[in-house]
């Protein structure tokens, strides 16, 4: 009887650590899934003044010259930049972009974008879609959360690149 | 005195944007009584009025300085995007109009958003009375 409980917590806890490991499809190829660390004082200030730090490896070159090409009516606001600025966010997003980051990660974002397609939101891109299909939009929209863009609602490293499954708590 | 002391005199001394709240007021009603030239002073009050005073953007949005910034700019604001905005009152914000060329930024952008136009320097000027007169 002893043996057979003993067996049977066994199985469970077997279980248990086998789902999690499999569900953090971060382990494989124990690879640098983490965006690189990157830093530059302008885009830190400006981009980050009105809302999170956006990484520059979650969206391609393309993306980023679109987007840092229309700041002043970014999302429907004005956030237009003198133009000295400007150039240097925008030469740091892209020589840290999607497609030049290194990172899986970057690169699965970049390669899940048709080449026709420039997207401007990360949130339209098939690998943010499909990583977050589980998602309800009650969930998406509860207070804590909000919005799709609000990464680090749930993603505690978001600003610094890390989107890691083992670190995404989901606020309740 | 140490040399750490003049070092750091020596770098406010160097810094092109530093000013104080006043000195970007004078600033401000310099450049109105330019634009105008029957402009008088600044007006706290006016200011108060400009910074509530709600509109319908084109958007059909109401807005106003309030919507980000909150009816008391004594307090903290939130930007649509959810991130904090420090108070625009600088008796409870010392580091709010002391950098000439980011107040300027700031106009250039919020009265797009706001007034869909760019603010006078009459406005500027009474706007930023305001937020000084506020103890």
């Amino acid at each position: 009887m002893l043996i057979r409980k003993t067996l049977q917590l066994g199985t469970l806890i077997g279980a248990i650590f086998a789902t999690g490991y499999l569900l953090a499809d971060d382990h494989e190829g124990g690879g640098n899934r983490s965006l690189p660390i990157v830093s530059n004082q302008k885009w830190q200030a400006e981009c980050a003044s009105c809302h999170m730090l956006y990484h520059p490896g979650l969206l391609p070159e393309r993306s980023w010259r679109k987007l840092m090409g229309g700041l002043d009516k970014h999302f429907g606001e004005n956030a237009s930049l003198d133009k000295a600025t400007q150039q240097e966010i925008l030469q740091f997003l892209a020589t840290n972009s999607a497609d030049h980051s290194g990172s899986r990660r970057s690169a699965k974002i970049a390669s899940s974008i048709p080449a026709k397609s420039v997207p401007i939101r990360v949130t339209e891109t098939a690998y943010f879609q499909g990583k977050h299909d589980e998602i309800s939009p009650a969930t998406w929209k509860s207070q804590k959360i909000g919005s799709q863009s609000n990464c680090i609602a749930c993603h505690s490293g978001a600003e610094k690149g890390n989107f890691s499954e083992d670190n995404v708590r989901i606020p309740r | 005195m140490s040399k750490a002391f003049w070092l750091i005199l020596l770098m406010l001394s160097t810094n092109a944007h530093a000013a104080s709240p006043a000195e970007t007021l004078q600033n401000y009603t310099a450049q109105a009584k330019q634009e105008n030239p029957t402009f008088g002073t600044s007006s706290s009050s006016k200011g108060d009025v400009f910074f509530h005073a709600t509109r319908q953007h084109s958007n059909g949005d109401k807005v106003s300085c309030a919507t980000c910034h909150t009816d008391n700019p004594k307090q903290n604001g939130k930007t649509r995007a959810n991130k904090e905005i420090l108070p625009m009152a600088t008796s409870a914000n010392a580091q709010r109009f002391t950098d000439l060329a980011k107040t300027e930024k700031w106009f250039r952008r919020n009265c797009q958003d706001v007034l869909e136009r760019t603010c006078t320097a009459q406005e500027k000027s009474d706007f930023i009375a305001y937020l000084l007169s506020i103890k």
